[in-house]
């Protein structure tokens, strides 16, 4: 089953090494991985996703707790949540495939933020299985590039990760 | 006023300040400021090794046998990964060891400079925590947060790496050493919950066939003597890892001995007919519970650790209780005494009589052969040696080992009164662990009796520190077990390979012990005959040898297994009680 699990590090050097090192050392996969520091600078915010069974995410959070760097881990498979993630894909786009790149585009509220004679460059954005359903929309064209930002999760309503 | 100090200063004046007696290490080019340090002062006595492995196992001897954290200096490079094996060693037994790493300067790092090797990176998985200094002015608040991190919680090693330029004397701060730490990233658990510890108690007094499994996070925890109050007001069985021996005592009549692969039958036994798991400070390790789908199929499980990721990792506890294991013992044997005012009854004495009497028919049947005369054969047990070495210790000695067949016999045979007494490394299984470890313990008490069971191939692969002992007249008593063969490798050819010895028999090529430990300035002596064992032993720690570094080598029977040995793919009562006979074969009880 897929999870999503947010974890609040200490921005400080080497400390992602240690999550990602921590996948490796222990065999549990990594789907995706996303980071960036949040308002507070001594702080990032890591969103990965996996795939695994009850037993072994427990096993995940517990060890990611363990990390002195580690500050919170919250699977955010416990409550409500929103993810969404970003894509960049350039697609080839040649004569009527001008048009119908552009139908999908709306059809999926994407933008177009860079255009060539031959190419279009669309920006998507949604919960994960949208912007794979975006792919297999424009499949029949010729993509030329995806760039995906990995999933970032937040929980609903009043429930927050913070220190 | 605070002090304006080089970083080199700084680092021994912090661990002069965190009460460091030894510091056991190796120089070289990236340590050479923090050397210049250590020369200038005489607080912190740095004991120089042979190789840098065994300065981190004498560091880790020396935490197991005092519980206070050992400490290691070594240069970049080579050394630092010379020391990895050692931090390697701490971390899978969970001793708080401190390593500090000298390291390129730092606008060197990342072009493979000479002696460069990313510390932090190669020692990651096998630290508790790392530290990269990157200026002096954080040696300080980096040294007490490493020893904070290391002794708490589930203790672990930590590694500082600090490049040269940081301990530059031409580059100086201000130095004042922080009288607490706060990390809010790191608040270990001490106390465990309520309502799970009475949930607990109510649990341990309603079973009928309970065993107490206690392991190294009891005597890391310094709970032994929680623990023995609580079973003895329980009357319940108790069974020890390989890593908990002395926790409870050894020659108590409630101890049914070690449990796990090389356990006895009674104590494996016990556990897969039990109803209630009462496990403390252990982590269910594969050398324990065998094939953990087959696991003491009845029983309910309590388990207790600090460590909230050692609970139900490989088996699934009911009862989980997160906690010191000191203060959670001492707070349910409050709550099991108001019980036990309440209803007098409980627990239920006659049951609780019926299964120690079924303890004691499987004791009878296979437990271990506590008298093997020596005069019967002419051939050595190894057996017998530890029997002589707990007859001529008296039991008190400290006993630190190696790794193989030698490590089973000792754990099997010597009766530990107490924690900290039984040193071995029991999660990575290092060979050449002993000698350093015995070192560390010495150091650590100088009018000790110090014993190191090895064997001949374990001893040879850190003899050099014999140079070390010299130098500082650690008088060390070694017991070599030698069977001329890698000996636990060859117990497993012969019996899962057809005996094919593939590489571990070196029978021609074996040094002369005696000759080579003389060569180094010591005692050595050689015995092959079981009447001479006990004449030699007495001598080894006679009050004339007291102040010598002894080396005992026994020649003993090569073909000699260590039973019982767990059935790969079993569950706990499925065990070979000797060469031919297995638990799996007719009625055997
Ligand atoms: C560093 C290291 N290498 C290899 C092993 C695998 N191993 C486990 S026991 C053993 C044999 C040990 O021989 P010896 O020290 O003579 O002890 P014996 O089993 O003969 O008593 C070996 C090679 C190990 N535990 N550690
Ligand atoms: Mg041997």
């Amino acid at each position: 089953m897929r999870r999503i699990i947010a974890v609040l590090l200490e921005n400080e050097a080497g400390a992602l090494s240690r999550v990602v090192g921590l996948f490796a050392q222990r065999n549990y996969n990594i789907e995706s991985l996303n980071v960036a520091p949040t308002e507070d600078p001594t702080l990032s915010r890591v969103t990965l996703t996996t795939v695994c069974d009850d037993k072994k995410i427990e096993q995940i959070t517990k060890h990611l707790n363990r990390l002195i760097d580690v500050v919170k881990v919250l699977d955010l498979f416990d409550a409500e949540y929103v993810e969404r993630e970003l894509m960049l894909i350039k697609i080839r786009a040649e004569g009527a495939v001008r048009d119908e790149v552009k139908r999908s585009c709306d059809v999926f509220r994407g933008q177009i933020i860079d255009v060539t004679h031959n190419t279009y460059t669309v920006q998507v954005t949604g919960p994960s299985d949208k912007l794979d359903a975006f792919i297999r929309a424009v499949g029949k064209t010729t993509i030329l590039e995806v760039v995906r930002s990995g999933v970032s999760g937040i929980s609903r309503g009043d429930k927050v990760l913070s220190v | 006023m605070e002090e304006e100090l080089s970083g080199g200063d700084m680092l021994i004046r912090a661990l002069q300040d965190e009460g460091v007696e030894y510091l056991f290490g190796y120089p070289g080019g990236a340590a050479l400021h923090i050397y210049d340090a250590i020369f200038k002062q005489q607080k912190v006595q740095h004991i120089l090794v042979r190789h840098e492995q065994a300065a981190t196992h004498m560091a880790d001897g020396y935490a197991r046998a005092t519980g206070k954290p050992g400490v290691v200096l070594v240069t970049s490079g080579p050394g630092a990964t010379n020391a990895v094996t050692g931090i390697a060693t701490a971390y899978m037994d969970s001793i708080p060891i401190i390593v500090i790493s000298g390291q390129v300067p730092t606008d060197l790092i990342g072009t493979d400079a000479f002696q460069e090797a990313d510390m932090v990176g190669i020692s990651r998985p096998v630290v508790k925590h790392s530290f990269l200094v990157r200026d002096c002015a954080e040696i300080p608040a980096t040294v007490k947060k490493a020893f904070h991190i290391a002794t708490t919680g589930r203790p672990g090693p930590v590694v500082i790496d600090v490049p040269k330029d940081v301990t530059d004397p031409s580059n100086t701060a201000p130095y004042l050493y922080p009288e607490s730490v706060e990390l809010r990233s790191y608040k270990p658990a001490v106390r465990g919950n309520g309502r799970q510890m009475r949930k607990a108690v109510d649990a341990l007094l309603k079973c009928k066939r309970p065993m107490i499994y206690s392991g190294g996070g009891v005597v890391q925890g310094n709970a032994g003597e929680a623990l023995t109050r609580i079973a003895k007001r329980l009357n319940f069985p108790v069974t020890n890892t390989l890593m908990g021996l002395g926790a409870f005592p050894g020659e108590d009549d409630q101890f049914v001995g070690m449990l796990g692969m090389h356990g006895t039958f009674e104590a494996n036994m016990a556990m897969h007919h039990s109803d209630l798991i009462f496990a403390i400070g252990v982590r269910f390790d594969d050398r324990v519970t065998n094939s953990p789908a087959k696991f003491c199929p009845d029983a309910t499980i309590i388990h207790i650790d600090v460590d909230p990721a050692s609970i139900s990792k490989i088996i699934q506890a009911d009862i989980p209780i997160v906690g010191q294991v000191e203060s959670v013992l001492s707070d349910m044997d409050v709550i099991l005494e108001a019980a036990l005012e309440k209803s007098a009854d409980l627990p239920d004495k006659a049951k609780l009589q019926d299964w120690w009497q079924r303890i004691g028919e499987w004791r009878a049947a296979h437990g271990l052969n506590h008298d093997m005369p020596l005069t019967e054969s002419d051939v050595i047990l190894p057996q017998q040696v530890i029997q002589s070495l707990y007859r001529t210790t008296q039991g008190s000695a400290y006993v630190t080992s190696d790794v193989g067949q030698h490590q089973m016999f000792a754990a099997q045979y010597y009766k530990f009164p107490v924690g900290r007494r039984w040193i071995n490394s029991g999660g990575l299984g290092t060979m050449g662990f002993g000698l350093p470890a015995a070192m560390g313990v010495q150091f650590a008490f100088p009018e000790a009796t110090v014993a190191c069971v090895t064997g001949e191939g374990s001893f040879m692969m850190n003899m050099q520190e014999l140079s070390t002992c010299l130098q500082y007249g650690l008088p060390i008593k070694m017991v070599c077990l030698n069977n001329q063969a890698l000996g636990m490798v060859k117990q497993w050819q012969d019996m899962q390979y057809g005996g094919r010895l593939s590489q571990s028999t070196y029978s021609d090529s074996l040094p002369d012990f005696k000759t080579l430990v003389e060569a180094f300035g010591h005692i050595g002596f050689r015995i092959d005959k079981p009447q001479d064992l006990d004449a030699a032993m007495t001598e080894a720690f006679s009050p004339k040898l007291k102040d010598k570094t002894v080396f005992v080598d026994v020649w003993v029977d090569p073909h000699e297994h260590v039973y019982p040995m767990a059935i790969k793919g079993g569950s706990m009562q499925d065990m070979y009680l000797n060469k031919i006979t297995t638990t799996q074969q007719g009625d055997y009880m």
